[in-house]
């Protein structure tokens, strides 16, 4: 499948990337899935999105799809259809705050 | 023809200052990384074209950047930083246990004879060494896990260690300081450590000369006396002849002894400089004068440096890490501001200039002489 992804300015400057980000992911489409074929890609990206030892979303990233926020499901959880064929891109997102 | 190139890391991105050595004209290069907290970039002493940069942020944590060309172009290395072992947890501001958690890199310390070899002071304390230009870390655990460790307590910048001192004549020895433990020095390399806070005197712990628990803000070294260390602690102006065993104060006439930076001239080891800041609740200079203070006589007595600097209506405030020395033969100061300027002396402080006057806060100046 391939995923459509779309990231913050910073990470797309980080990893040198003008628009979104097209990735390859084999099997079950979650978080999970993703995130590992975004950092083995870039890896300039691994512990910008979820923290490397644990693997757990950093506080102030946010994960959106289909009008809906995901950040708090599971990463294993299967993301929306419209996702995992392309149709909609997985949103990564800096919380909004000032600064 | 020599020159010198000054490392600037801000709020918003890093700069480099490059100038010939007469450093009256000046190329700006940046913002690198824009957007980005640059808490500190510093060249290889061994290699100068080898810089290092700790590129951080609260949304996407630390990156490692390394440039080969002098700061031209960047590459990302390795940033992972993992605590050895269980961290366990040390005090919180309220007093109470708190885990040990990495939160970004203060301060890079390259290696003074290998450009490969770089320590990095981190928040929550600790240090680490790479030894394959930054693309692998592991923590030299002896310095946090050291009997003290679950007592020390953060700053209010956090509980970081910000500095990172090598001894050119003894590479076994180093010092690092950490807010608000206090002062530590190693003797073999990194593996045990002890605390050097003997002298030191903190109002804010209940005991105020205790073993630890000091913020130490800042201590510099001038390499041809490796047993005299000066420090700007929170308050106090202090200095050691015995490598941190024992420390005085040498606070003087300064007309206030907080503040952050502390720095040695080039070739008169005698000669440092501090920046007053009022007090720990007003971190701005005394009625809006910004001044540097010079002490010729390694502390005690020392004269107000104001020429070229605002004398009024001035509140920046110059963070530790932001002060450094050339070593061309009129040596030369910088220091950056919580304002974005970046003042220069060609002339061992006596006139000052602003090289620039609008970048984003200054957390960080470095300067590397190019022969």
């Amino acid at each position: 499948m391939i995923v459509r992804v779309v990231l913050p300015a910073h990470l797309r400057a980080l990893a040198k990337l003008a628009g979104d980000l097209h990735v390859e992911v084999e099997g079950a489409v979650t978080q999970r899935t993703v995130l590992d074929a975004i950092e083995s890609r870039y890896p300039m990206l691994l512990g910008t999105m979820r923290d490397r030892a644990t693997a757990r979303r950093r506080p102030f990233i946010r994960f959106f799809a289909c009008e809906r926020d995901l950040s708090h499901e599971s990463p294993d959880t299967p993301l929306p259809d419209a996702v995992a064929t392309g149709a909609e891109p997985l949103l990564v997102v800096g919380a909004i705050a000032g600064g | 023809m020599s020159g010198v190139r000054v490392l600037v890391g801000t709020r918003k991105g890093a700069f480099v200052l490059s100038s010939d050595e007469r450093r009256d004209r000046w190329d700006i290069s940046g913002p690198h990384f824009a957007g980005w907290e640059i808490y500190h970039m510093k060249g290889s002493p061994a290699n100068p074209d080898r810089i290092y940069a700790s590129q951080t942020s609260g949304w996407f944590g630390q990156v490692m950047q390394r440039s080969d060309d002098g700061g031209k172009t960047w590459t990302t290395v390795g940033n992972q930083f993992a605590y050895d072992g269980v961290p366990g947890t040390h005090q919180w501001y309220d007093g109470t246990p708190h885990p040990w958690e990495f939160a970004r890199v203060w301060h890079l310390e390259p290696s003074l004879s290998d450009p490969d070899t770089i320590y990095a002071g981190v928040e929550d304390a600790a240090l680490f060494k790479s030894t394959d230009g930054g693309q692998t870390w592991s923590e030299l655990s002896g310095l946090r896990t050291h009997s003290t460790g679950s007592t020390w307590q953060p700053g209010a910048g956090g509980m970081c260690l910000h500095t990172i001192v090598l001894d050119k004549n003894d590479p076994q020895r180093m010092y690092v300081a950490i807010s608000a433990a206090g002062a530590f020095r190693t003797d073999d390399g990194g593996t045990t450590w002890k605390p050097i806070n003997r002298g030191l005197k903190s109002e804010f712990i209940p005991d105020p000369d205790a073993e630890v628990g000091h913020c130490v803000h800042r201590i510099a070294m001038h390499p041809s006396r490796p047993n005299v260390l000066y420090m700007q602690k929170h308050w106090d102006v202090m200095r050691t002849d015995d490598a941190g065993d024992n420390w005085h104060e040498i606070s003087g006439n300064l007309p206030t002894d907080f503040g952050f930076v502390v720095d040695v001239h080039a070739h008169e080891p005698e000669t440092i400089y501090v920046v007053p800041i009022k007090s720990d609740s007003e971190h701005f200079p005394l009625d809006g004068k910004l001044q540097v203070y010079r002490s010729r006589t390694g502390g005690n007595e020392w004269e107000a440096l104001t020429n070229g600097l605002p004398q009024r209506d001035c509140y920046v405030n110059v963070l530790r890490d932001a002060m450094a020395v050339d070593s061309l033969e009129s040596c030369g100061l910088y220091f950056g501001t919580t304002g974005g300027q970046v003042y220069a002396s060609a002339d061992g402080g006596d006139s000052w200039k602003a090289i620039v006057h609008d970048l984003p806060a200054v957390l960080s100046v470095e300067v590397q002489t190019l022969a």
